[in-house]
């Protein structure tokens, strides 16, 4: 099923996305992965706010290559989301509404998407052009230092993403390979 | 003897760097559209033909395949006649990836150091391999490498008693961990012998070999075919998300080892397998 989705967007908005679901997102997200994550744990450690509001928001885990001239940004492919796994219940526990990334999530992770009633979104891997092209615009908000690692704030327009686990924890990844599997 | 100005090393680096980034080699785009035709799967077909779409994207506009750029990887067969002047090699080399990423707008993805972690901003250094081998040229391979796939990688030091069975269950035992984290379709580069170090590196030598082209000792070219068949029969499809193309190459390579061991090293690649050859 396709659906076009506005992002941020609210629990309501996120239960009725279903696994399988091929899914359009227009509006504002952001980008962190592996530094911009361990930043923000040591912040909220420290119990202090951190430089973006995650509650209803959506992350994309995602650090581009350099734009040239008059684009807004490089080539911007997904990486592996595992790596942030150990970070993202706090994250969800604080209202995070949905991730985008690739890959299997930890059965922690899948506890926090299911308690919070959260989304997991898979962006191909390796379409790091294609998907460029959904990018409208691009702005660093934090982390600045971190170069590609650093917190963009993306404005994007009909963003490929396909629902690789809904808020009732079904996954993607675990059910899609079962019908294929001969070995 | 013939002398090679390191200047010239610089140069062509920085141009493969670039052109490895930016356009896919031909025997990947060949095996890749005959998986294109092939996949069962509508969504499987689906992610093939976005990346196909991708790889046009990407040529005709000037941005890189994937954002992950990679740590450069560069094997430098150097003739034995072959005297190099005007500076260092080794820096004429760095100085080449750092030309490279800069101004072939990829992105710095190497810290200086993996625990304290701070961005060098050049994407310096690159690994090297080099080998000396006979006469008076030099052949550069520049394969960028792709930590998504890096991190499934796996080194087995196998027993001689576990036979070419252990090898085989070896390999899919990667490919099976790595499942979706490396982007499949994957490419499988195989180090079969030699030591600890000499199985990972034929192993990443092994992703360089054209896709599609297999061994030419018999029972190896066999176990590539025979690996092929059985990773596409996993299941874990394009993106993972299910379908008969998971592998678009197994590739091995074989050599000599202790007569306590079978080492086996398992490089995985993801579809976006770079590699980009100059023989100067």
């Amino acid at each position: 099923m396709e659906k076009y989705v506005q992002v941020p967007f609210s629990k309501e908005d996120a239960a009725a996305l279903k696994a399988g679901d091929y899914v359009y997102l227009t509006g504002t997200i952001y980008t962190a992965r592996d530094a911009a994550h361990k930043r923000m744990q040591e912040a909220l450690d420290a119990g202090e706010t951190l430089p973006v509001e995650v509650a209803g928001n959506v992350i994309y885990y995602m650090g581009p290559s350099p734009a040239r001239e008059g684009r807004p940004i490089g080539s911007a492919g997904p990486t592996t989301a595992s790596r942030m796994d150990k970070y993202t219940p706090g994250l969800l526990d604080l209202g995070l509404a949905a991730m985008i990334g690739k890959g299997r999530r930890s059965a922690a992770v899948k506890e926090a998407v299911v308690r919070n009633g959260a989304v997991y979104f898979a962006a191909i891997g390796g379409a790091g052009a294609l998907l460029s092209k959904s990018i409208k615009a691009s702005e660093v908000v934090a982390y600045e230092d971190l170069g590609t690692e650093a917190i963009r704030k993306l404005t994007v327009e009909g963003f490929p993403v396909i629902v690789c686990m809904d808020s009732e924890g079904n996954d993607l990844y675990e059910t899609a390979a079962e019908q294929f599997r001969e070995e | 003897m013939r002398t090679i100005q390191v200047t010239i090393i610089t140069d062509t680096i920085k141009e493969l760097c670039i052109e490895a980034n930016y356009r896919l080699s031909e025997d990947m785009c060949r095996v890749f559209e005959n998986a294109r035709q092939t996949e069962k799967s509508p969504l499987g077909k689906q992610i093939l033909d976005q990346l196909s779409d991708n790889l046009q994207i990407a040529a005709a506009d000037q941005i890189p395949i994937c954002q992950d750029t990679g740590m450069a990887v560069i094997f430098m067969e150097v003739g034995q006649d072959v005297h190099f002047e005007g500076g260092n090699l080794e820096d004429a080399i760095q100085e080449g990836v750092r030309k490279g990423y800069v101004e072939g707008y990829l992105r710095k993805s190497v810290v200086n150091d993996p625990l304290i972690r701070e961005n060098t901003k050049d994407n310096t250094p690159g690994v090297i391999h080099y080998s000396i081998v006979p006469g008076d040229k030099v052949k550069i391979t520049v394969a960028p490498k792709g930590f998504g796939s890096e991190n499934m990688s796996r080194v087995f030091m196998l027993k001689p008693a576990d036979g070419i069975e252990g090898v085989k269950n070896a390999v899919m035992t990667a490919v099976k961990d790595a499942g979706p984290n490396a982007c499949p379709p994957m490419v499988v580069g195989v180090g079969i012998g030699g030591t600890f170090e000499k199985c990972a590196l034929m192993a990443k030598q092994a992703l360089t070999r054209p896709a599609g082209e297999h061994s030419n000792i018999p029972y190896v070219k066999e176990m590539e075919e025979e690996l092929l068949e059985r990773i596409n029969k996993t299941g874990i499809g394009p993106g993972g998300l299910g379908g008969t193309t998971t592998a678009l190459a197994v590739n091995i390579n074989t050599y000599p080892t202790h007569i306590a061991g079978l080492p086996v090293a398992v490089n995985i690649c993801c579809h976006v397998n770079r590699h980009a050859v100059k023989e100067l």
